[in-house]
């Protein structure tokens, strides 16, 4: 029935009226926090746990969800003492399954605030919002004839969406190799299934490397495992500095036009210390970067760069000028309190830098 | 009337000012434990206020749609009047303020919530989050003092018109919102040139886009959906827009204005320390006592003067630092005014009345 969601989307544009300033989903989301489209939400359906410190959340998204391409990831917010908080984790089901359910995969960041709440602690019923998929890294429409899938660790979390979906499709199938990397075979995730496929599905070859037996790959020893690694279409996924080798490598083959590079938007690693001192501060809306010390505000800084920066008190009272910080720390003038969280809001008048940090404006 | 702080206490005649600095380091020190403390009970209990709230108002609603039975008009009135009252007290005052955007959450954010009052979220974030609670009853500074057409200190100048406030205030307790919202477009700011008339016709189409929603909701489609009950919905939606607002009106005017508030001249906050600032803020307020159920539809309003020492502490906190927050000012010598709802109202009337004629 495609008519209905418009007809039902119709209507409730209508209902608007009656709701102002509120809108009908406002009301909806306290019936189910499913059916509010504006801040979609997911209910998840069942866990399973891929590895010991790997899980897979199979989740029901809700009116607000519009789809996925396989290899994208989906933010994720998750209440922590009542505070949300936005990660992403990797979309490992196939686009557009019929039971329209998704299932993300998330490891357990050792000491982290949200992935081993998420990883350890989430039962079926649980709800979580979600945001719309994104990310660039993902199957094409047409895949191309040979393929090959470099990965490492939770690297192989997009690869494995993207696999699923061409061992949904019709043939034919295109070539498909995939190197993979991982410290044990208890480690690595969807290890069975990999290897299940291995053994059956005929387009597809899998080597499958543990780290804490044979060491870490590099990117020249493909010339072994795909010797035709030039002809091949690339995905590759893993920790960053396995990325920049193979950047590097691709670059110095002339291939760099065959790679696709996923980067995990891990923020860069936050030194514990509470007293950094300033840092450089990026306006990403903008492009201006400047040098700020760790006694002047953002909102000097970014009005002494030239960024036209939102404004209110200047004393810390009026919340006129909130910017959000899309990554880095800042630490509270007054109170000396730290903010690190990627998205939220900060006060730009009475913070300043506590090391590198982005506001977006 | 410039203010210097005198102490009460004989022990400590004058307070100087390395204990108004003192005075502001205790208050910061109870902000700091509240933001430590603050976690999931606030989010359940400001999320279990929102559900109230559109509880309220889906009920109020559907019992107004059969009003031509008179209990449903008096349950549909009274549960739409306590919607109304909620959304612009508990909820939309204190998360425009930004005490909730530390939840996280996009839907209970400043930068994103539009309330249920006329003035426009953004017009009424710059008069009263930004020039308000910065200039706080400095004579000149703050146009709340007065809201440019009271006089409310002996600082500011009195004009024949002043004469007929009284009556001003009559008309416009019952029309609170409409005063709030023509009080938001600055037209004093205009005329004196500190406002670009763009801005002021920006302003304007905000607030006719804004009115127009809200006008057609209570006064035309709610009363065409309720039928034979069109008449008596449109008289039940009209009273509880303006118990509303004189109940807003009520707290507002006894948070500021009542007798033992003071106001301050612009020489008395120039170089103003962080401890000057909560000292004026602590002064220029003043709070009204209640139970719980009153200060929940009072915004925690009652609670003023730790409201203005800290206007981005989650509201349901202030109940528990106010007892901290008067015995700090206690033993500083520095009055804290507070009363039952019927004295500050009254302490307001006597202000309006004092200052309506020249001072001698």
């Amino acid at each position: 029935m495609p008519a209905t969601p418009a007809l039902v989307g119709r209507l409730l544009s209508a209902a608007s009226w009656l709701t102002s300033p509120l809108t009908p989903d406002d009301y909806l989301g306290l019936i189910d926090p499913l059916l509010d489209a504006r801040r979609p939400a997911a209910r998840v359906t069942a866990v399973c746990a891929e590895t010991p410190d790997t899980t897979t959340l199979t989740l029901r998204p809700g009116r607000g969800w519009s789809g996925h391409r396989a290899g994208q990831y989906l933010p994720v917010g998750v209440e922590v003492d009542g505070v949300r908080h936005w990660r992403t984790y990797s979309l490992t089901s196939v686009p557009d399954r019929p039971d329209r359910l998704l299932t993300i995969t998330a490891k357990a960041v050792p000491g982290g605030r949200v992935s081993p709440r998420l990883v350890h602690r989430t039962q079926p019923g649980d709800v979580l919002r979600i945001g719309p998929a994104q990310g660039e890294f993902v199957l094409p429409d047409r895949p191309p004839p040979r393929m090959l899938m470099f990965t490492a660790g939770t690297g192989i979390t997009p690869v494995m969406g993207m696999l699923r979906s061409l061992m949904s499709l019709r043939p034919p199938h295109p070539d498909v190799v995939l190197v993979h990397s991982a410290p044990t075979a208890r480690d690595t995730i969807f290890g069975h299934e990999l290897r299940l496929a291995r053994a059956k599905v005929t387009w597809f070859r899998y080597h499958e490397h543990h780290t804490r037996a044979y060491g870490r790959l590099a990117p020249d020893d493909l010339a072994r495992l795909c010797p035709d690694w030039r002809e091949r279409e690339t995905w590759a996924c893993g920790p960053a500095p396995l990325l920049d080798a193979v950047e590097d490598h691709w670059a110095r083959a002339g291939r760099g036009d065959q790679l696709h590079l996923e980067h995990f938007a891990l923020s860069p690693a936050l030194s514990p210390e509470a007293d950094a001192t300033g840092g450089r501060v990026r306006f990403t809306r903008t492009g201006v970067e400047a040098v700020a010390d760790a006694s002047t505000s953002l909102l000097a800084v970014g009005e002494a760069a030239g960024v036209r920066m939102a404004y209110g008190c200047r004393r810390g009272i009026c919340f006129g000028c909130l910017t959000p910080l899309s990554y880095g720390r800042v630490r509270d003038l007054r109170t000396g309190e730290l903010h690190d969280r990627a998205g939220q809001s900060i006060q730009t008048c009475v913070t300043a830098a506590a090391g590198p940090l982005a506001l977006d404006a | 009337m410039t203010v210097t702080v005198n102490a009460v206490n004989a022990d400590n005649p004058e307070i100087d000012f390395s204990a108004e600095e003192a005075f502001g380091q205790e208050l910061d020190r109870i902000r700091a434990e509240i933001i430590a403390a603050r976690g999931a009970g606030d989010a359940r209990y400001i999320h279990a206020v929102i559900t109230a709230q559109r509880g309220l108002e889906a009920g109020g609603r559907a019992a107004l749609a059969v009003s031509l039975f008179p209990p449903a008009w008096c349950a549909g009135t009274a549960m739409l009047a306590t919607a109304k009252i909620l959304e612009n007290m508990e909820l939309g005052h204190n998360i425009l303020h930004g005490q909730w955007d530390w939840l996280g959450d996009p839907a209970v954010h400043s930068s994103t919530w539009e309330w249920d009052f006329l003035t426009p979220a953004e017009a009424w974030k710059h008069t009263h989050n930004h020039l308000h609670h910065t200039w706080t009853n400095v004579v000149g500074l703050d146009r709340d003092l007065g809201y440019v057409v009271f006089r409310m200190s002996a600082d500011q100048r009195w004009q024949p018109r002043h004469l007929a406030q009284p009556l001003y205030n009559l008309l416009l307790a019952p029309l609170f919102e409409w005063g709030i919202a023509l009080y938001d477009l600055e037209p004093d700011a205009v005329a004196a040139g500190r406002k670009p008339p763009r801005a002021f016709l920006t302003d304007l189409t905000g607030l006719l886009t804004k009115a127009t929603c809200q006008l057609t909701k209570d006064y035309v489609l709610f009363p065409l959906f309720a039928g034979p009950s069109a008449l008596p919905c449109l008289l039940g939606n009209l009273t509880a827009n303006t118990v509303r607002n004189l109940w807003t009106h009520t707290i507002i005017f006894c948070g500021h204005f009542p007798q033992g508030v003071q106001t301050f001249t612009e020489e008395h906050i120039e170089g103003e320390t962080r401890g000057e600032w909560y000292l004026r803020q602590v002064q220029g307020s003043a709070n009204i006592e209640g139970g719980p159920l009153f200060h929940i539809l009072s915004g925690n309003l009652g609670h003023q003067i730790e409201h203005h020492a800290f206007p981005d502490l989650p509201s349901n906190r202030y109940a528990e630092i106010a007892p901290r927050v008067r015995e700090i000012c206690e033993r500083y010598g520095i009055p804290y005014v507070t009363g039952p709802l019927w004295k500050q109202y009254g302490s307001t009337w006597g202000r309006i009345l004092r200052y309506a004629v020249p001072s001698r």
